[in-house]
């Protein structure tokens, strides 16, 4: 583990401490609003998103309704006559 | 702009977080980015994400969240931050982020390699490194 070489970590750290610096002033108000645009861009993609997902599904059951593609088409050629 | 609700709720739940919070968060984006104005912009981003995350964080540390979040902005924008004029200006910016993780924050070695996507050993070296060249620098 990381246990021997405290003392110089502990230096370093001493040598990185420092009073904290001035918040600039609405920094909270600021982060807040563009956290909120950021909410507002995920939620209209969100609903995008379940819109298209939505669309796509009505379309295929119109489509395969309309179409029936499971329903096997009456076959032209009749099987090979044998035994008789 | 829209009007952010300032009476109660999450707003107010972060903004006592960044009345706590921010001068230790400052201080370590400036660590980093060795000048002032980007550390803001770099903090000022974090946090907005933070926030943006603020309900999903129920249960989480969001000091712990800022964080990662202001050291993946770093990482990705780090190679804006070679040399400048701070305490750690001889170091690279790899160097830096994992002696600011490591030393300043205390974050356990697998943590912090985890964070980065690093393997595990590669922090302990780039660790070792830092400190190391931090020592020469107070030495001369």
């Amino acid at each position: 583990m990381s246990g021997f070489p405290d003392r110089k970590e502990t230096e370093v750290r001493q040598a990185l401490e420092a009073p904290y610096p001035v918040i600039p002033p609405g920094l909270a108000a600021g982060a807040a609003a563009r956290g909120a645009r950021i909410m507002r861009r995920r939620r209209a993609l969100r609903r995008l998103g379940w819109a298209l997902l939505l669309a796509a599904a009505t379309a295929f059951t119109v489509w395969a309704s309309l179409t029936r593609p499971w329903s096997v088409p009456p076959s032209g050629i009749s099987p090979p006559l044998e035994g008789w | 702009m829209r009007a952010v609700d300032h009476r109660a709720g999450p707003y107010a739940e972060f903004e006592a977080f960044v009345a706590g919070a921010a001068g230790r968060l400052l201080h370590v984006a400036i660590l980093l980015t060795g000048d002032a104005e980007s550390a803001r912009r770099l903090l000022a981003g974090a946090l907005a994400r933070t926030y943006a995350d603020w309900r999903r964080l129920r249960g989480d540390d969001p000091y712990d969240f800022t964080r990662q979040e202001l050291c993946a902005a770093f990482a990705r924008t780090g190679w804006r931050h070679h040399g400048g004029t701070g305490l750690l200006a001889r170091l690279s910016p790899l160097e830096r982020l994992v002696l600011v993780l490591r030393v300043y924050e205390g974050v356990a070695d697998e943590v912090a390699a985890a964070q980065l996507g690093l393997p595990v050993e590669r922090v302990r070296v780039l660790c070792n490194r830092a400190v190391a060249a931090m020592r020469s620098r107070e030495a001369a």
